[in-house]
């Protein structure tokens, strides 16, 4: 029990001493809780963006089959698709219609896709809410695009998507068959790519093999490696922001440093009226862990509080242009909450631990001073 | 090179922890040459003060060495989707030559931290710093096994070639085929017998030596043995159990949430064990010092008391795992 009864003494000794030296410890710990504010929005927000695309990519379909000519990507014949039935293992295969449009009043790109079942009449079509935003249109209303033989097609409105899918369905139009056919000039017969599902998912490395046996001229693309590129692409993005402020912490670092090496001539004469009256090096140094332990609990919990509120709660305004990296139609995303212990600890790695290390050798320095030196 | 923030922690953190370590021993190597108690210089004097730094920094090097045992294992957990062919981190560490023995140098120079620290409190309870010589000697080891480490662990997150499509458009192809990880898989049952057996070896003679203060390297090593048989039993025995799957016999997945962290402190109750143990061997020799002959056996008993608490833990873990699961096997 002593042994207990010895730290709690030292915490508690620490803790007033930091309290007597109010202004240079808060100072110290603003800094420290904007890095761990910093680093955290970063990290917590590229976890949520990496949720997200997951969340959407699970309903994908598991492999999506293009037409290549020339090496770039053009119109799938609806013949390849039985075809593509007929190989061992595949499942469900069918076309896809959906393509890009450029409309000139919000110079944006909407995305036009013909679902599987579509209850709307003809005519009529379902929009996202980043397009009925930048329209100023709601439902019930007439949208006009232009053919891909310039005459004017009208559309009607027949709902808006709810703000949930608003990361994908944003910019996503939704139309039926009839209609796209007639926008965009695609013939039938032709469909814009092929989605199919596989029967067995430890198959789809040999299906894609085979289907490019079976049709040289295309290329599979599976669900499973597009999740992995989106890991790529936020942990990446994730890393470089990292790197970026990597100076910040730097900075952080070397104040840390020099809070710890510049001591008051007032804690110096605490250390020592300490070691006067018996206490030993490694009291003292044991003091100064927990004043760091303290300092950092204290900021590094602060930091994440105020790192998940700005993620979270006011979907992370000083950051979200930069990691996001989508195109301008998305103003409106709030991720979902979530976090995650991982992220927790690659945070308090990359702020606590380099805080740990700047103050070592002070602490030290400061431990072994001698009382005679520093009263006298 | 993938750019992930959990790499980015574990390498500057490596490499912070190899600058202070070497700092460390460049003082080491002084205390080795020139340490006189006999004498009053200022050099004494100041060798005497560093010893408290050097001290601080092993027993902050011991915590971060633990942190980033489990944050390699969770970062290569991670990239694992982004490896072809990886399913969790015993795929992603087999990604390439180097992720193993990265992995084994971190476990080894946890432990190695540890017995160093126990000896270094063994030493300080002496007025005469019986040890000094010795423990500085073992420290040059230790700094460079860390180097070593830091270096494997560089290699191996710059040699991680994803085999990742760049963007949707690009060409995505992958001869999938780097098969997973082949752990050495040992007959079931055999393991089993022999985890129980120095299980109770181990405790059997913890509590003798506990009780009658001999028999401390017996138990040291009964217990070493039992560091390594136990791995192989998480491997072979004990896993399955967890998963609920005869076939799964990964040692990393139990770390995940879908088994309640368990992985956590069966790892904790394993390094524990294992090292304490390691320290009850490496002090006891010097029973014998002088100055040493009223503390070793006060220490050894609080070290006995920690690792037969870790093996027991381990030990209620395991059976808990095991009589509670729906799988069973004979």
């Amino acid at each position: 029990m002593s042994r207990i009864e010895r730290q709690r003494n030292i915490i508690d000794f620490t803790l007033s001493s930091l309290l007597r030296r109010k202004r240079k410890t808060i100072a110290l710990i603003l800094v420290y809780v904007l890095i761990v504010f910093t680093l955290g929005s970063v990290l917590l927000f590229t976890q949520a963006m990496k949720k997200e695309a997951s969340l959407i990519l699970a309903g994908a379909p598991e492999m999506v089959v293009q037409r290549m000519t020339a090496g770039r990507q053009s119109l799938f014949p609806v013949g390849y698709i039985d075809k593509i039935r007929a190989i061992k293992g595949v499942g469900a295969a069918r076309g896809r219609l959906w393509g890009y449009y450029f409309d000139p009043r919000t110079r944006s790109n909407f995305t036009f896709l013909v679902p599987k079942v579509f209850e709307a009449k003809p005519s009529e079509i379902v929009v996202g809410r980043g397009i009925a935003r930048s329209l100023d249109t709601s439902e019930d209303d007439l949208l006009y695009f232009r053919a891909f033989d310039g005459t004017r097609t009208a559309l009607r409105i027949r709902g808006v998507f709810d703000h949930r899918s608003e990361l994908v369905a944003s910019d996503l139009i939704l139309i039926g068959e009839r209609d796209f056919r007639r926008l965009f000039g695609v013939p039938e017969g032709y469909s814009t790519d092929a989605v199919l599902e596989v029967k067995n998912s430890k198959e789809l490395g040999i299906i894609a093999f085979k289907i490019t046996q079976v049709l040289p001229d295309t290329r599979p693309i599976r669900r499973d490696l597009i999740l992995g590129t989106y890991e790529a692409v936020f942990n990446w993005r994730g890393g470089m922001a990292l790197v970026v402020l990597s100076g910040a912490v730097l900075a952080f670092v070397i104040l840390a440093w020099d809070k710890a090496t510049g001591l008051s001539a007032e804690e110096r004469r605490e250390i020592g009226i300490l070691k006067a009256i018996g206490w030993d090096t490694s009291d003292v140094l044991l003091m100064k862990f927990w004043e760091s332990a303290a300092i950092s609990i204290t900021s590094f919990f602060a930091g994440i509080l105020l790192a998940y509120a700005h993620v979270f709660l006011a979907s992370a305004p000083l950051f979200a242009a930069v990691l996001k990296g989508w195109s301008v139609l998305y103003p409106k995303f709030r991720p979902a909450p979530f976090i995650d212990f991982y992220d927790v600890a690659v945070l308090f790695f990359i702020t606590v631990v380099p805080y740990a290390a700047a103050t070592l050798v002070p602490s030290w320095r400061a431990a072994t001073l001698d009382p005679d030196e520093v009263m006298r | 090179m993938i750019f992930d923030p959990g790499v980015l922690a574990l390498l500057s953190g490596s490499f912070l922890v190899v600058a202070t370590l070497l700092y460390a021993s460049w003082y080491g190597i002084r205390i080795l040459r020139r340490w006189d108690l006999c004498s009053g210089s200022q050099l004494q004097l100041s060798l005497e003060r560093r010893t408290y730094l050097i001290a601080t920094i092993m027993a902050y090097a011991l915590g971060f060495q633990l942190l980033s045992l489990f944050l390699f294992i969770s970062t290569a957990d991670r990239l694992s989707s982004l490896l072809a062919g990886a399913m969790c981190a015993a795929g992603a560490l087999n990604a390439n030559k180097w992720g193993y023995p990265a992995l084994i140098l971190k476990i080894v120079n946890f432990m190695a931290a540890g017995v160093w620290l126990i000896i270094n409190a063994t030493d300080n309870s002496a007025y005469d710093y019986p040890l000094i010589k010795k423990k500085y000697m073992l420290l040059v080891p230790i700094t460079a096994l860390i180097c070593v480490e830091a270096a494997f662990q560089t290699m191996y997150f710059l040699r991680l070639k994803p085999d990742i499509i760049t963007s949707c458009c690009g060409a995505l192809f992958s001869a999938a085929s780097s098969g997973a990880v082949r752990v050495a898989v040992l007959p079931r049952k055999p393991v089993a017998a022999s985890f129980y057996f120095c299980m109770a070896l181990t405790l059997t003679t913890g509590l003798f030596s506990y009780t009658k203060g001999k028999g401390a390297y017996l138990f040291s090593l009964s217990s070493s043995v039992l560091f390594g048989v136990s791995i192989l039993a998480l491997i072979n025995y004990i896993s399955p159990y967890f998963y609920e799957l005869p076939t799964h016999h990964c040692p990393f997945c139990i770390l995940h949430g879908e088994y309640n962290f368990v992985g956590y402190p069966i790892y904790l109750a394993l390094l524990t064990g294992g090292t304490t143990g390691l320290g009850i061997g490496a002090i006891s020799p010097f029973s014998g010092v002088k100055s040493l002959q009223q503390t070793i056996p006060k220490f050894r008993k609080e070290l006995i008391l920690i690792c037969l608490s870790s093996w027991l833990a381990l030990f209620a873990i395991s059976a808990w795992g095991i009589l509670f699961s729906n799988l069973r096997m004979d």
